[in-house]
Parts: structure tokens; sequence; C-alpha cells
């Protein structure tokens, strides 16, 4: 198992690596001169050099990228150029909003397609199950957006359940900022567990049908007692890479779905970012979720080992 | 009352008849043949004594084990008779265990599944049925998973989980046909000392009459969901009442006639093999470390002469494709020389000229794999004149097909089929064609009659047989079945771990084998002329 | 019971099967009409959808104005068959730059299985995975400001290793065919095969992504356009509709109901197309139904 995980851990590391040079030859690289792109057109040469001067760029290019990663090694993001504090700061207040979002959403999305797509396997063909793949098709079809624009028109605005948008900050109380999480963290929630769902239940008959779920009905087990003794965990390694992929969507999708409701998390900071030509904002923001995305990844490969013991061998 | 009766059972699944009238009877500690060709519908009369048929399936006839009507059973009943009164071994050992679950567990479940026991008690049972079918704790302790077993290794984790309670009746639906005959032998002698020590009732489904003629005392012979013969082994055998039982005993003991001698006569060799190597890189133990190389085929030296049929025999993993592969300079080699009417083939891999390639050809195992599905017979049997330097005109390849497709018996006209119409010993005469079309001087027929049922394989060994009379080509005929090999070949060569360990005229190697693996290789093989003496003279001594 | 599966099945037979396949028909349908409108789109609209009418604003469904008007007294009809015209171009340029891209460098990779190559294209692969496309597109809209073409490339890149790797794990089984290696014996280089061999045998699975990665590529360009980085005005497009309409979601909110409809529908027909084709081609499937 170490070896396993030292190899995986040097492959995140390359990974983060050629994602922080992707990020970083788009953004500081392609628009040639990032501070007059910044001041935009009218800008007089002279606030173009002051800029240039404090954002250190008249340095040379590997030697930028380098002072940019020992930053963010050691925390370091940058002063935001438009609001004048330190990036760390801006992302912080803004990260307890996006990442409670994206987990509460990966939660109830698991918690829904897990069951749902089980009985949809167990009970294949029956008006559950037709039922259930209708649902589902229609589910990948919404966008969650208009979902959760939706949402807010039948619990905001007509039942009144639920206020329209806005965070009230954790401060005001655990149930509070949950409460104002919920509608949200639905509309990302369920297309993605329409998704799941499916990709459980058809991970699940193609299990069903295999060899040793048929030596474990030979041994006296109930169909039952095979789905869930030895079918669902071998199902479970297709579903834990789309539960990885879908944190990614999931991320991306929550940067629209703060526009919708209105919350100060990371996707309202970075469209903040690019209407004000803020890069050192959009930059180190796009990088943030990038390495949420890649860490997700690792997490997902290691748990395959712990699933699956021919894993752990064949890295060793 | 017999252990087992099957009356009148009839089966159809979606409303296709695939089972008429089967009778069956087996007495306890007794061992019942089912035989027949695929499609007879053998595995499913295991399957609904096991009640554990497709979904859509319906039957009616009695099933009766001790007397009890299983059609009575509700299938709480049966999972309750499942595993406890019957056991089941498959054929498939590779995926018939839990990937992710321990060979301890998987046993334990049987007895957990049936009795109250606690898990420790499981456990030690579990242990005992492990050391039972050949498994002692000091190698296979019950923590170890599946991937870390050899087939043979997990076809008896298979049959452990299914004795582990000591049923009455164990049902093993071709037990060892994915296994190597070594391996097949072994296992075969611990289901028939099974029987013995618990006077349990053993159905053994099986293609391989030589193997029932060995185990079974009472054979049932199926064709088309209907049993066409049955009765006690020797007496069947001598009597073979139904013409089918006559058809399927020639096919199995089926000797192509052929012109003696090839290639006896001091010629030329097509193709010299000298002191070839083939290495494979290992995955690195570390990051540091070189990798390391596993020597697949190791200096291995061979002649085939003009018009001559060499056999190649050996077990799986013994070199044996990989060989193929490098004597069609498909890979590179590692050492060594081929050479083809003297001159160089192969030292490189992929790059010799097309000259060269157009004089050795390959017919491959499976007939089903063989084919792009989407091309006719006239393209797919065409695709070596890719070799020529000048493509023939229409009128010469058409001619040329015809010519190929009738010397392998097919018509002209079956040019513009797809593959999809045909069956697999009709697949397999194209891909001879394929293989003939440019007259290369050697055709390497690796497994070439292996995935095919009894009766279409002596067929195809006739063709095989009458087309080395008649053209000016060698055969290589790589197998790890020595009766074939034994019908077709004039000299053979075992391989055994890489390397060539015994080489001599066919027939001598078979009556006076030199080499300890190849007595134990043929010990191993089941001979039904053999098998049958043994049992009557066994009948005679009691 | 070895009875393999034949996976060529003769073209009369597919259509029968369509055909028969309720969900391959409904598919087609809303499918066929989408790509009518947007083609009508180009010739005729009820109304023009540049003109602004504000004395005409907000108007309820009627016999002049099918689905109502919009806040600058457009007609929201007219303007769902530009729309439609909008989606459909930018997921056709991006599944088509995931195609054209994306499948020779599979098939490559899978030639050359284990090599540099191989390794290189996988993860380059991983890399564009770690990138979900509207974070792609935050990063070109921020450097190149916002336009319908970022939107196309966004999502055309991260279309890239979708089709790469299902290329390359469709031809990777098929390397092992022994037909491929009677190819190989016939003389026949490694390109040859790829185009010869393998690249017909994976075309039904190229097809079925297609449809799907189309059905995404309209909901993620709705997305981008949603919030700003996609289509700008004065071009109408269903995400930029919706935008629009959330503003007025207390006084309008009928605004909100029909480019939404507009999306699912097309994305519910191309993804019904997409499942019926997967089981018009897998005969297995099929039969298991």
């Amino acid at each position: 198992m170490l070896p396993f995980l030292i190899k995986r851990l040097i492959s995140l590391t390359l990974s983060l690596l050629a994602a922080s040079l992707v990020i970083f030859f788009v953004i500081e690289v392609v628009p040639g001169d990032p501070a007059s792109f910044m001041l935009g057109l009218n800008a007089s040469p002279d606030t173009v050099a002051a800029l240039r001067e404090s954002l250190g760029l008249n340095a040379s290019v590997p030697l930028r990228y380098w002072q940019w990663i020992t930053g963010l090694v050691q925390g370091e993001f940058g002063i935001s150029y438009t609001y004048k504090v330190p990036v760390g700061e801006l992302i912080a207040d803004r990260f307890w909003v996006s990442m409670p979002l994206s987990i509460y959403a990966l939660t109830l999305s698991t918690l829904i397609a897990f069951p749902v797509g089980v009985i949809a396997a167990a009970r294949r063909n029956s008006p559950a199950d037709v039922s259930i793949m209708g649902v589902t098709q229609l589910g990948i079809a919404v966008p969650n957006f208009w979902f959760a624009m939706l949402l807010v028109l039948f619990f905001a605005v007509s039942l009144r359940w639920f206020s329209a948008g806005g965070f009230p900050g954790w401060e005001a109380g655990f149930w509070a900022g949950m409460k104002a999480l919920t509608l949200p963290a639905i509309a990302l929630a369920l297309p993605q567990a329409s998704i799941l769902a499916r990709v459980m239940r058809s991970s699940l008959l193609d299990t069903l049908g295999e060899d040793f779920v048929r030596t474990a009905r030979a041994k006296g087990l109930t169909h039952r007692q095979a789905l869930w003794k030895h079918a669902l965990r071998n199902a479970l390694i297709p579903v834990l890479t789309i539960i990885g992929l879908q944190f990614s969507f999931l991320l991306a999708g929550a940067i629209i779905i703060e526009n919708v409701f209105f919350l100060p998390g990371l996707g309202r900071l970075v469209f903040q970012g690019i209407t004000q030509r803020d890069l050192i904002v959009v930059k180190s923001v796009i990088f943030l979720l990038v390495f949420a995305v890649i860490l997700v990844t690792f997490l997902v490969d290691i748990t395959y080992a712990v699933v699956d013991p021919r894993l752990r061998r064949r890295s060793a | 009352m017999s252990l087992l009766e099957v009356e009148n059972l009839s089966l159809s699944i979606r409303d296709m008849p695939i089972l008429h009238d089967v009778d069956l009877k087996i007495e306890a500690g007794e061992v019942l043949g089912v035989v027949g060709e695929s499609g007879s519908g053998k595995s499913i009369t295991a399957l609904a004594v096991m009640q554990l048929l497709p979904v859509g399936s319906a039957w009616k006839g009695s099933i009766r084990l001790d007397g009890n009507a299983l059609e009575t059973y509700s299938e709480k009943q049966m999972c309750a008779l499942r595993g406890n009164d019957i056991g089941m071994v498959f054929q498939e050992p590779m995926t018939a265990l839990n990937p992710v679950q321990t060979i301890g567990d998987q046993v334990a479940e049987t007895i957990l599944v049936h009795s109250g026991s606690s898990r420790r008690e499981a456990r030690r049972i579990a242990r005992e049925a492990l050391n039972r079918v050949g498994l002692p704790p000091e190698q296979f302790p019950l923590d170890r998973y599946p991937h870390d077993l050899s087939g043979g290794q997990r076809q008896r984790v298979v049959i452990a989980m299914a004795i582990a309670l000591r049923p009455k009746l164990l049902i093993a639906d071709e037990p060892t046909t994915a296994l190597d005959v070594t391996t097949q032998a072994q296992i075969l002698k611990l289901l028939k000392s099974l029987v013995e020590e618990d006077d349990m009732g053993l159905i053994l489904i099986t293609h391989d009459l030589a193997v029932v003629a060995d185990m079974a005392d009472h054979i049932a012979i199926m064709k088309d969901g209907v049993i066409v013969e049955a009765g006690e082994t020797v007496s069947l055998f001598r009597q073979m009442s139904h013409p089918y039982t006559r058809a399927l005993f020639e096919a199995s003991n089926h000797v192509p006639t052929r012109n003696p001698d090839h290639g006896a006569d001091g010629s030329k060799p097509v193709i010299e093999i000298d002191s070839v190597v083939r290495d494979y890189a290992l995955p690195r133990r570390s990051l540091f470390s070189a990798p390391d190389h596993f020597r697949a085929v190791d200096r291995v030296s061979l002649a085939i002469m003009h018009g001559e049929n060499v056999g190649l025999v050996g077990e799986s993993g013994c070199g044996k494709s990989t060989l193929t592969r490098a004597i069609l300079a498909l890979d590179a080699v590692q050492g060594g020389e081929i050479r083809l009417d003297g001159k160089l083939f192969s030292t490189t891999g992929e790059g010799p000229d097309r000259q060269m390639r157009r004089r050795v050809q390959v017919v491959f195992q499976d007939p089903y794999s063989s084919f792009n599905p989407r091309h006719r017979v006239d393209r797919l049997i065409t695709e070596p004149f890719f070799l020529l330097e000048k493509q023939p005109d229409a009128e010469e390849r058409d001619a040329r097909i015809a010519t190929a497709l009738s010397n392998v018996g097919l018509q002209p006209s079956d040019a513009h089929k797809y593959i999809h119409e045909f069956s697999g010993g009709q697949r397999q005469r194209i891909a001879i064609a394929r293989a003939l079309i440019i007259e290369p001087s050697l055709i390497i027929l690796d497994e070439a009659v292996s995935a095919l049922d009894v009766s279409i394989r002596a067929q195809i060994l006739d063709l095989l047989a009458d087309l080395s009379d008649r053209l000016a080509v060698s055969y290589l005929f790589i197998s790890h079945d020595l009766s074939v090999v034994r019908a077709i070949t004039d000299r053979v060569l075992v391989m055994k771990a890489g390397k060539i360990v015994e080489e001599g005229r066919t027939e001598e190697v078979f009556r006076n084998p030199q080499h300890s693996y190849t007595r134990e290789l043929l010990a191993a093989t089941p001979i039904l002329d053999e098998a049958l003496r043994a049992r009557e003279a066994r009948a005679t001594a009691e | 019971m070895s009875d393999p599966q034949i996976i060529m099945e003769r073209p009369a037979g597919m259509v029968h099967a369509a055909l028969r396949s309720p969900s391959f028909m409904i598919g087609l349908v809303l499918t066929l009409l989408f790509t009518v409108a947007a083609l009508l789109s180009f010739v005729w609209t009820p109304f023009d959808v540049t003109q602004l009418n504000i004395a005409n604003k907000l108007k309820s469904p009627s016999a002049t104005h099918w689905l109502g008007t919009d806040a600058f007294g457009r007609d929201i009809f007219s303007m769902l068959m530009v729309g439609a015209r909008t989606s459909i171009a930018v997921a056709i340029v991006a599944v088509g730059i995931g195609i054209v891209v994306g499948v020779p460098l599979g098939l490559l990779a899978a030639a050359r299985h284990g090599s540099l190559i191989d390794e290189f294209v996988m993860r380059t692969n991983d890399l564009i995975f770690a990138f979900p496309a509207l974070l792609m597109a935050i990063m070109i809209t921020a450097v190149f400001g916002p336009s319908a073409l970022n939107a196309i490339i966004a999502i055309g890149i991260f279309n890239i290793p979708v089709f790469a790797r299902l290329a390359r794990g469709a031809a990777l089984s098929l390397w092992t065919r022994d037909y491929v290696l009677a190819a190989r014996v016939a003389g026949k280089g490694r390109t040859l095969i790829s185009a010869e061999h393998i690249l017909p045998n994976i075309t039904n699975l190229l097809i079925v992504q297609g449809t799907i990665q189309f059905s995404l590529g309209i909901l993620a360009e709705a997305g981008l356009a949603y919030v700003g980085l996609g289509t700008q005005p004065p071009l109408p497009s269903w995400g930029r509709m919706l935008s629009d309409a959330q503003t007025m979601i207390y006084i309008a909110p009928n605004l909100a109901i029909f480019p939404g409809l507009a999306i699912v529908l097309t994305v519910l027909g191309l993804n019904l197309m997409g499942d019926g084709m997967r089981d018009i081609f897998d005969p297995k499937l099929r039969r298991a139904r």
C-alpha cells in the first residue's frame, strides 16, 4: 500500500505543477503585458509602469513563475489589484461558502443516487425501474441554473419557505447558513444525482451478470444477498470514477449557481475578478479550483485501492 | 429411490425450446457424465437442477432430489438447498470468484448462509474444506485474494465452496475445460476422491469423451436438447446404438489419412529458428531499480522442412504464443535469428520486406475474432495481397479467390457474403483460405482447431491433411492438445517454460517419451480407449 | 453455452430496430424539430429578433406572439428559433473539435500502446480533465474577453480528452483481436490498420458518445451564456434569455419557463437518441431488454 501511496503522491505533485504552468501561461504570458491589460486601453504609460513594478512584472517569465509557485506553497496568493487586500484573505472568506456548498451537493447527490440506482437495478424492468429511468433521463437534461430558478420561483417566490438568495454568513448560526445553502445544493445535486443513479444501475446490472454472482447463488445466497454482499462492492469501482468526475462538475456548477442565488462564494469572486480585470484574483481562484479537482482525483485513486485488492498489489 | 431423478424435463427460454423430455438419474457415490457439443443443452440442464435458470425460462417435468420434488420448492427453500445439498462448480475459474473478497471469506460464506455457526466456526470449517481440496494453510492462508492464485488453484477454491458442507450432489459444468491438461488431471483426481470420501453423487458435464470415459460410471449423451443415448459407461461405448454417439466417438478419435513421411527426405528447411530469445519487461519493483525481464522464449531452435508438418505442444504460459509472434515477425527478438529459405527474416521485428512476409501465413484459434465484421469474404481473404508487388487484376483476383475458397471446401459464391453468415467451422475454413491465397511456404496454425467442437474439428483436420498432401506447404501446428498434434504432425517439439525440452518424430515421442515433462503430459492426457480398457479391467476384477 | 455475439448487424436490421425503439424515435423527432427550427430561422422567423419594441414589452402568449414578448418587446418564439441556431452551432463545432483532435490522438495512443506517445496523450488528457469547461472558459474570457468563440474553444478543448479516451479504450480492445494480427501478418502498418480495421469498428461508439457530448455541449453553452461568458448580444441565446428573465422573475416568471423548456427538450431528445442508438448498435443489450 505504501509504494502505491507514494506513486500516487508523486503523480499528484506532477499534475499540480503541470496545471499551474498552464494557468500561468494562459494568464500571464498569453496577454503579452498583464499590467496594461489590467489597466485597459486608456491607462497612461506611467501608471502601467508603476503597476508593472508593483506586480513584479519586470522580472523574467521563469522567475515570475517561480515566485508565484513558492508564494502558493506558503499560502501567499499576492495582493488583489482592485481590492488592495491579500488575495488569500478574499479567498478564505469565500472558500467557506463554496466548499460547504459543493460538499453539501455531493452528499445529497450520492445519498439520493445510491438507493435509487440500487432499487432500479434490483427490480430491473419493474414499474419502479422504468419510472426511475424516465425521471433521471429528464434530470440529466435540466440545466442546473434553470432548475435553480424554478426552485426560487416555487419555494421562495410562491411558498416563501426560503429566501431567494443571499447568505447570512456562518456567524448567523450553522442552521441559518445551511438553510441558505439548501436550495443551491438541491439545484446542483439533482441533475448530478440523475447521472449517478444511472451509472449505479448499469454498473450493478453488469456486475450482477458476472460469474462470481452466479457462484454466490450456487452457494445458497438469495438474489438480494448476492447483490449486497458480492455485486455491490464490485459495482462501486466505476461509480467512484463518476463521483470523482462529478466533483469537478459540481465545483464548476457551483460557480454558476452562486450567481443565481447571490452567494458570496468563489464563483462570484472570479466573475468580479473578470469584470475588473483583476488577473491576480482570477489566477488564484482558478488554481485553487483546479487544485481541488486534482486532489479529489487523488482521493478517488486511493479509494479504489481500498475497494479493490488487485490494485494494491499491481502498483507495489 | 435415486439421489437425483430428472424426468421429462422440457425447457424453453423466451418461447425458444431448449430441452425436450430430458431424463437423468444418479445414485449416491456415482459419477454421471453428461456429454454433448456446444448448444446441446447440457449446461442448462445443470442450471435447471440448481433452479438458477436465466430470466424468461419456463420448464415442466419433474426434478426429484432424494425423493423431494424441486418443482414444489419455493425460492427460499431452493436457497436452503443450494450449497447445502447440491454444490456446483463452473467452467471459468478466473471469473468464478469475487475479486474483492478473500478466499477464506468466500468459502466460509457457504457455511454462514446455511448454518447458525459462529464466524470462527465457519472459518474453521472453511479451512478444513480448503485443506481437503489440496490448498494447505502454509501456502494458502484464508486471507489470500483470488488474484494471487492460478486457474487450477482458483478452481480448487470453487470446489471447496461447493463441498464445504458435504452436499449429497455435486454438479461440475466443464470444470477443467479452461485448465491445462496436467492441472485437469489433478482436478479430476480430486473430484473422484471427494466422491468416494463423501459418498456424493457427481454430475460431470463435459464435451470430452475421454474425460467421461475415465471418470463416469454412467453416461448420457445430449444433442440439441435431447438425450440421444444413456447407459453404463463401458456398455454404452461398446454398443453405441445411436448414430450420433458413433459419430461423436469417431470424431474424438479422428486421425486424418495422410501421405506418410512428409519432409523426411532431407529436403531444405523452409524456416530455421536459431537460438531465439524473447524477453518481456516486467513492471519496475521500485522507482529506482531497472525493470526486470521475463524470458518467455529461451534460446529456442527448430527447423521445418518443405512440406513437413511440425507440432509444438506445451501448456499455457510456456511461451508458444510468444514464439508464434516472433516467427511472424510481429515482435522483435532479443537474440538469435529466424531464417526463411536461408535468408534472414527477423532480427528487428516489424520491418522485414514483403517478399519474405508472404512466405509465412497464420491461422488463429478464435474463428469469431479473426475477421473484421465489416468486410466481405473476398476482401477478408485477399488481405495478404497487400504483400504483392503488383496487385492482381480483377479477373486474376476473382480466379484466386475462387481457387482459395474451393480449396477449403467452400463455394466461390461465398466471396460476397459477410462473415456473420458463417458458422465457426466455416470461418476457420475461410481463415485457412486467407492463409493459402498467396501460396506461402509455411502456415502457422496457432491452436487452430482448439475452439471447435469435436465433429467440426475432425473435418478441419481432414482439410488440413488434404491440403498438406496436395500443396507444397509446411505447417507449424501449435497446440495444447496432444491427441490432435499426434493426428496431424510428422515431428513434434515439446515446450516448457520457454525451452524446447524434447523433439522427435511424432510417433516415437508419443510411444517412447524421453523427457520427464513429456511423460507427465502424456500421462495426464485422457485417452478414450485406454480409459475404457482400464474400466473394463476393473469390472472384471470385481 | 458459447454463442458468440455477432457485432455487425445488417443495415436493414438496424433500421427495423430503430423504428421499434421508442426512445430513439422520440429523440429523433425532438432533435429534428429543433434542427428544423434552427435552420428555418436563417430565412424566416415570425418576428425580427433585432427589432426592439418597448411598447410591446412583456406580453403574455397570444395568437400574434405565440410565447409572448420579453422586456424589450421581442417575440420569444422567434428568439428561441434563433437561439436554437446558436446552441446547435456552438455544440456542433465543439463536438467537432473533440472528434477531429481527440479520435486521432486516441487511435495513435492505442496503436503505440505503452510507448511514450501513449503516456503523453494520457497524461495530457488527465490534465485537461482537471479544467472543467467552465474554468477553461473563465480563463480564456479573463484574457480575451467574452464571446461565442471562447465558449466553443472551452467546450471543444474539454471534449478532446473525452473522445481521446473513448477511442483509445475501444481501439485497445480491438488491437487484441486476431483480425488485427492477421492484417499485421499481411504486412500492413499501424496507421493503415487503424484506418481500415480499427476506426470503422469504433464508429458506433463514437456516434453514440458524439450525441451525448452534443447534448452536454448545449447545456454548457447555455451555462456560459447565462453567466455572460458565451454568446454576446445582440445574438439571442437560450442561456442569456434565462439570465435576462432572472432579473424579472417576480414580474414575469413565464419568461424563465420557455427558454428552459427549449434546453430541456433539446438535450432530452439528443440523450434519448443516443441511448436508443446504443441499444440498436449493441444487439446483446437489445435482447436483454
